[in-house]
């Protein structure tokens, strides 16, 4: 009776996975890989079936399947065609079935406008050349931190004291993503490969596992409203402490981590009890106020004794740039501002779907206020939610960014598909799962290598586009929206982004 | 000489080392004709399983091999490359190797032609690198010298 569905429960299989029996060996690779019970096999038929409805489009049967036997097809719509509702009414069922509001988890996936792929970037033409970064040098070295109104020179040295920097070779770090929503072999990648890279990872709100002390000098570690984790060594192993405020793909929303996936070791790295849901509370309990923050930036500031930058972190929501500016002005370093394509590893999908604003709006408007206002140097700012290409990470600079976080690009590169199952520890590509089984089938020396690759790539990428805009210095890059066009862009829009339309 | 050595904290229990070990054993080398339209040879490696242990185990090639010892008739001896390998001219299928062998590597060959007769990995004498090693995506399985 396993296999037998039930109208009580019943709402319509997403996906349908077909086999071409002809290819299909029965190996049988694909239900061992399968972690949603999706396939499964009858000795008695000899025949691989599947289970559609349990099935998440997670793609690892076909990846794995060595005949390449499996397709796996989006189920259209049955339902009569009704525009506005057809893509409600499986969810609006599921609401009335299980009583609970669905949790979801990466970015938020509806069509909104990506206004990425709306701007247009510059080159050189005959006035000023073009630079070929193969034979000349190019310099993406970045300082995050505070930067000094004025320098003061004496004595054939520096008199003013400038305050502690950030300092990373290429302006792409790991973003927070913590362990307990990954899995202890991802966190192991994300760190070799920011060593490797001169680049910082995030160890996100759920504390460090002791094995990875060993990656001091490439951490910045987060304190969130949960307080996971949180304690002086691991203070003092970050380079810098983050203190997140909000997260893009749920703004207002504190962080959640079933409880399926507090195993022991999560357990006992966020210092809770094991197998109960790891719920952060929306606010910081004593952060009601900019006053409150300033308090907690130099509570941790002399926990640290004022050898680490602080970032806060905040999501893209409508009033940012009046926040971001309060932010800069409670004494953060950096701010890092998260747009709503941003990722989670759970969250409410109403929240996910609706809630926030595009990283471009929110770096534009916080970017302009700041230097409106006459502080712009009094914080760097990090772009991160939604930074699918290095082209991105140059937009995002242009438009006033000092640096960007990945985090969904990063999983990509080790195998993620976006299934949109975080949340339910079960990932099939082992990377946000803490069964000791699943969690095998990410290979730190290999998810490391391609981290590498990426951002070795995209930095490629980032100075090739340099050079061609005659540019061969990411501070010359820095805010420069001349270099920027907008197309099919409305002249509001433009307005807000601070750039001209194409042709102008 | 180069072994396959096996990773446990590897291994994802997907299977394709015995895949591809039939593939390369096969008459035709070919996945499709190799599983449905010839008679399928047995796999010389397997992936044992204890949850959240798994890992793939094929002969280690030992230095004191005891199935050479226990071997009658001089069937199972080491071949000029190093690796322990079964004559199946001499093989009379009394399965003393089967017995002997420590970490049950050696199995029974069920293909008509050579019923019962013992059958091993071979370390696949017409490849670089075994296709075991080939096939694991994450390398789980490295041939590396020993």
């Amino acid at each position: 009776m396993k296999w037998m569905k039930n109208l009580k429960t019943y709402t319509p299989p997403a996906f349908t996975v077909i086999r071409d029996d002809y290819r299909c060996i029965r190996c049988k690779a694909c239900v061992e890989q399968c972690s949603f019970d999706a396939t499964f096999y009858d000795e008695e038929e000899n025949r691989v079936w599947n289970w559609d409805a349990n099935c998440v489009s997670c793609n690892r049967c076909a990846a794995i399947c060595p005949t390449e036997a499996i397709t796996i097809e989006k189920r259209d719509y049955s339902y009569r065609r009704n525009y506005s509702w057809e893509s409600h009414i499986d969810s609006l069922k599921k609401r009335a079935i299980f009583g609970g509001t669905p949790v979801v988890s990466m970015g938020n996936d509806k069509p909104y406008k990506i206004y990425w792929d709306h701007i247009l970037l510059n080159a050189s033409q005959v006035t000023n050349p073009s630079i070929d970064p193969l034979r000349e040098p190019m310099e993406l070295k970045t300082f995050l931190g505070k930067k000094p109104h004025n320098i003061e020179i004496g004595d054939d040295a520096l008199k003013t004291i400038l305050s502690p920097q950030l300092e990373i070779d290429i302006p792409i770090m790991f973003a927070a993503m913590s362990y307990g929503a990954l899995s202890y072999n991802v966190v192991e990648a994300l760190g070799r490969a920011a060593r490797e890279m001169g680049t910082f990872y995030n160890s996100g709100e759920g504390g460090l596992n002791k094995d990875h002390y060993k990656f001091k000098g490439n951490i910045i570690v987060q304190v969130a409203s949960g307080r996971f984790g949180v304690h002086k060594p691991y203070l003092d192993v970050g380079s810098a402490i983050e203190i997140k405020i909000g997260q893009g793909a749920k703004p207002g929303i504190g962080g959640h981590l079933p409880g399926e996936k507090v195993t022991e070791t999560i357990s006992e790295t966020r210092m809770m009890p094991q197998g109960s849901d790891a719920i952060s509370p929306a606010p910081h309990h004593d952060v009601y106020s900019i006053e409150d923050l300033r308090q907690l930036i130099y509570a941790l500031k002399e926990a640290t004794e004022y050898t680490k930058p602080v970032i806060v972190k905040i999501a893209a929501v409508h009033n940012v740039a009046a926040i971001a500016s309060g932010v800069a002005r409670a004494g953060a370093d950096i701010l890092c501002i998260d747009g709503f394509k941003g990722g989670t590893g759970a969250s409410p999908q109403v929240i996910r779907d609706n809630v926030g604003l595009p990283i471009e709006f929110a770096l534009a408007v916080v970017d302009e206020r700041l230097r409106n206002e006459g502080i712009r140097q009094d914080v760097s700012i990090v772009a991160s939610g939604g930074i699918r290409n290095s082209m991105d990470a140059v937009k995002a600079i242009a438009l006033g960014a000092d640096a960007v976080y990945i985090g969904t690009a990063a999983l990509l590169a080790i195998g993620c598909t976006m299934c949109q199952q975080c949340h339910t520890g079960k990932c099939a590509w082992g990377i946000t799962t803490q069964d000791p089984h699943l969690s095998k089938r990410v290979n730190p020396d290999i998810a490391s290598e391609r981290l590498i690759n990426l951002l070795k790539v995209w930095a490629l990428e980032i100075k090739e586009t340099m050079g061609a805009m005659g540019i061969n210095s990411i501070e010359s890059l820095r805010g420069n929206r001349l270099n920027l066009r907008g197309i099919d862009l409305t002249d509001r829009e433009m307005e807000i982004l601070g750039i001209l339309p194409a042709g102008e | 000489m180069k072994i396959v050595k096996i990773n446990e904290d590897n291994c994802i229990y997907c299977h394709l080392c015995e895949v591809a070990c039939v593939v390369e054993h096969s008459q035709s080398k070919d996945i499709i004709k190799a599983f449905k339209r010839e008679e399928k040879p047995t796999a010389r490696c397997g992936v044992e399983f204890n949850y959240p242990l798994s890992l793939s185990v094929m002969c280690r090639h030992c230095d004191d091999a005891p199935c050479m010892e226990a071997c009658q008739n001089g069937a199972m001896h080491r071949d000029d490359r190093g690796y322990v390998v079964v004559n199946e001219d001499k093989c009379v299928g009394c399965w003393m190797c089967v017995m002997a062998c420590p970490y049950g590597v050696i199995k029974r060959d069920t293909r008509r032609d050579v019923w019962g007769l013992s059958t091993k990995c071979d370390s696949c004498p017409d490849r670089d690198v075994p296709a075991c090693v080939e096939a694991c995506p994450n390398n789980a399985l490295m041939f590396e010298e020993i």
